[in-house]
């Protein structure tokens, strides 16, 4: 007794050091970015993010949710408080209120750049129970430990990456642990958890619609199966009724779970649930035969009835038809053809094959296996890792994000598997088994179960050391890097770090009218707000094709039609960037045909795509390109002076590998260049005034030249006159 | 030709009579059950009689907003409708559990986690209802 009690200590023991060990292991290897470059914020959506929990810390709650931002999309401004998911500032805001409440005077940019790190021991943590509910304490920990190296996580949680997907990762994993902790037990405490879990949930991400379909998914497929019990429906009905009144305290969310399609599939269900509650109190009481003929007659006219009913409420206009995002999941074409705004983001396009290796290495095929063995078991829990598995597979297919949601499941399956074989074959209690008599035979299969159990267990320990080693080296180099500061080596091999956004950003926030417009693709929309704090016409909030398409249409346009739209909108300075020096292949020319296809969508007559390509449909900059691409601001923008600084004729860029010609680029009348940065990564345009004399822009730009060649002439002449004196 | 058509219209006629009976059997038996069960433990009565107000209530709001043709403040509407729907839920639960309990949650713990399922529940309407 006392011997089991002192076992049972050192187990805990062992826990939780397994478990500090763990959280310091996930905490260091996100930290490699603090490290090699700075405590900085990263790349575009955290930048905004930061921006609003500024404003939150600074101005309080309650005027953070009545936010109207009047310096994004100018002049139309943005509802900022009722379009965002406010969990993740509300959550940082009040970690750091915290700090200082016990003396800790924390900058409140610390707080956000270590806040995903922070809370990906916490999702450790819930994959471990979810583990536990699943199998075991001993998947769970390796669960645990794989959810906090795997490269897929880490992606979107690494230190700065201040991101709403850094909380909801771990929100969404102890959501599904109280869900799977309610439905074995039943209990309305565990199913108020998972509720209000889910609400905090719907506060972080957008992603939360998945939990709301994958949970009625769960209890439907289980109805099906014919598992229906009364623990079932106190933990869905409970889950269901709270979560769903808690989701609407949401401003951003609103009425939609009971207007939109994408949350009809809980409602249903939980009438569903209704229905067949009282049918099998009716089934416990009656004979199979009476019940089956009342049975199929109520299901025929319930299912007419809301079939019918749902038909008529979207026919009616009552609940809203499925949104755009929803098609492209099912239909990866749909984005591309009629909403190209969201085929252009980067990560909505389809997972490339490598990227399941790069994200998960050995997990991944584990993971089948997983699966298999959960199938062999098949208790109500598992039908639910299963569909997760399933439906997550496909998403994770279709959009490079939702690589993201994936990972945690494919940790869960991948520790069963591994946990499953331990059990197996890390078991050598047969050494000491007295049972069998010494015997030349039994010491024979005695060596030889010996070695096959080493050798399992020794290569699968090898696969785990590869995969640590895995994590870190992709950590490293992949994930790690800010984007706004690029590394680069210098000729020596030395670390050169490329800081160009820093400088034209500080530049523009030092040198421009604090009520300066700036017009850029959206792209750099949040930065520009966040670091440069200027007037944006559009940014990555991407609410407003019409007005994005307008930024694209002046960027596709001859500029003497750029001039005119951006002067309608109050625009001062037009940045852009440009990589052809460098090599920076993410830069605007290579995202200008987004530009022409999204205008091109609101003005088909007077933007096409095909005039921006060689008559025989290459993508070209250098000579060959065709004269709509040569007029086009964004080229004249991108490439003015760009011949200057190689023999003044033609110009490398780096990125296409082609050659510029100067007199293809031609001169700028309307537009002035204000700011180059150091690597030419940032151009920024100020915009001419308009002419005191009231000549066109143009006209007085020729003249301008005109007269500047017979003032050389002069000043050539003189000192021969000088000369003859 | 016209008898057989007479036939199949007469075994219709007789299915559907044959089910309404059924129907009937099967709720004179599930009452029967109902008395048992309330008869064995009057605490369910009480459960049953608050059920019965929350139908009441759901529908009379529900009612309300049919009559008059408008939700406008939709928030309190729903608030108050949830409110009902989220209280008939739970105290169901309650009653599954009274009936019998489930595996490692004692009656006393299944009312106490009921009580504190409903003040959440009430809290986030009266939030909701402004």
């Amino acid at each position: 007794m006392a011997e089991s009690q002192a076992l049972r200590w050192i187990q805990l023991l062992l826990k939780c050091t397994i478990f500090l060990f763990m959280t310091a292991a996930a905490v260091s290897s996100r930290l490699f970015s603090v490290i090699r470059f700075e405590s900085i914020i990263h790349e575009f959506d955290p930048w905004f993010n930061f921006r609003a929990t500024k404003y939150l810390v600074n101005n309080g709650f309650y005027k953070f949710l009545n936010w109207f931002d009047d310096r994004t999309w100018y002049p139309l401004g943005r509802v900022t408080g009722g379009t965002l998911y406010p969990g993740l500032m509300a959550t940082s805001a009040a970690v750091w209120h915290g700090l200082h409440k016990i003396g800790l005077p924390v900058d409140i940019r610390n707080v956000c750049v270590l806040f995903a790190p922070a809370f990906s021991g916490v999702t450790a943590w819930a994959t471990y129970h979810l583990t536990c509910e699943i199998k075991d304490s001993g998947a769970g920990l390796l669960a645990a430990a794989f959810i906090a190296i795997a490269p897929g996580y880490i992606s979107r949680s690494v230190a700065g990456s201040y991101d709403n997907e850094a909380i909801a990762i771990t929100l969404l994993m102890v959501t599904f642990m109280f869900w799977i902790k309610a439905m074995k037990t039943g209990s309305i405490m565990h199913s108020t958890f998972a509720a209000l879990f889910y609400f905090y949930m719907v506060s972080a991400w957008g992603g939360y619609v998945f939990i709301t379909n994958l949970i009625p998914l769960h209890v439907f497929i289980l109805i099906l199966m014919g598992r229906y019990s009364t623990r079932l429906y106190s933990a869905y009905t409970t889950w269901y009724a709270i979560g769903t009144l808690a989701s609407m305290q949401i401003p951003f969310v609103g009425f939609l779970p009971i207007r939109s399609n994408d949350h009809m599939a809980a409602l249903g269900v939980f009438g569903l649930i209704q229905i067949v509650a009282l049918g099998s109190f009716l089934k416990a009481q009656v004979s199979w035969q009476k019940f089956k003929t009342v049975m199929v007659v109520s299901l025929i006219f319930l299912l007419l009835a809301g079939v019918c009913g749902l038909f008529a409420l979207t026919y009616f206009g009552y609940i809203a038809p499925w949104t755009g995002r929803f098609y492209s999941l099912w239909d990866t074409n749909y984005a591309k053809i009629h909403i190209p705004i969201i085929a252009s983001v980067s990560e909505h396009q389809p997972t490339a094959w490598p990227a399941f290796f790069f994200d998960t290495q050995f997990l991944i095929w584990l993971f089948p296996a997983g699966v298999f063995l959960l199938f062999l078991d098949l208790k109500d829990e598992h039908i639910f890792i299963i569909a997760y598995s399933v439906l997550c597979s496909y998403f994770a297919g279709v959009m490079v994000r939702l690589m993201l949601t994936l990972t945690p499941i494919i940790c869960v399956c991948a520790a069963v598997t591994i946990s499953k074989l331990f059990d197996i074959y890390a078991d050598f209690s047969f050494w000491s088994d007295k049972s069998l008599e010494p015997s030349d035979s039994s010491n024979k299969t005695k060596i030889m179960t010996l070695v096959t159990k080493l050798t399992v267990c020794g290569s699968f320990l090898g696969y785990l050391y590869l995969f640590v080693y895995h994590c870190t080296w992709v950590t490293s180099n992949a994930y790690s890097s800010p984007s706004v500061v690029l590394p680069s080596r210098n000729q020596d091999g030395s670390m050169a770090l490329i800081d160009d956004f820093r400088e034209a950003y500080y530049w523009l926030r030092m040198n421009s009218a604090e009520d300066a417009k700036v017009a850029s693709w959206w792209d750099y929309g949040y930065q520009i707000g966040g670091m440069a704090d200027r007037t944006t016409l559009v940014d990555n909030n991407t609410w407003n094709n019409t007005h994005i398409a307008i930024v694209g249409k002046a960027m596709s346009s001859p500029q003497e039609k750029a001039y005119e739209i951006l002067r309608q909108h109050d625009v001062d300075y037009v940045l852009v960037i440009f990589g052809g020096l460098i090599g920076f292949s993410g830069d605007d020319i290579n995202k200008f045909l987004w530009m022409v296809r999204i205008s091109e969508g609101i003005w088909p007559d007077e933007i096409k795509e095909r005039e921006y390509f060689t008559p025989s449909g290459e993508y070209r900059m250098d000579a060959l390109a065709s004269q709509t691409m040569k007029d086009s601001l964004m080229y004249k923008l991108s490439y003015y002076r760009f011949a200057s600084l190689f023999n003044g004729i033609e110009g490398m860029d780096r990125v296409r590998g082609q050659k510029i010609r100067d007199e293809d680029v031609g001169n700028l009348d309307y537009f002035e260049e204000a700011f180059t940065s150091e690597n030419w990564m940032v151009r920024l345009y100020k915009l001419k005034d308009l002419d005191p004399v009231g000549r066109e822009l143009h006209s007085a730009g020729e003249f301008e030249r005109k007269s500047a060649r017979s003032q050389k002439k002069r000043i050539v002449k003189r000192p021969s006159l000088d000369l003859r004196v | 030709m016209s008898k057989s058509s007479v036939s199949s219209v007469s075994a219709a006629s007789a299915s559907v009579a044959s089910s309404s009976s059924k129907f009937a059997e099967t709720f004179s038996a599930a009452w029967a059950a109902y008395r048992d069960q309330v008869g064995a433990d009057p605490r369910l009565k009480l459960v049953d009689a608050l059920l019965a107000f929350l139908v009441v209530v759901g529908v009379a709001q529900f009612g309300f907003v049919c009559a008059v043709r408008d939700s406008f403040p939709l928030n309190a509407f729903l608030a108050g409708f949830s409110a009902c729907v989220g209280q008939f839920v739970l105290a169901v639960s309650l009653r599954m559990q009274w009936v019998e309990s489930f595996a490692g949650i004692r009656k006393e713990r299944a009312f106490m986690e009921f009580v504190g399922g409903s003040l959440v529940l009430h809290f986030v309407c009266l939030h909701f209802v402004n």
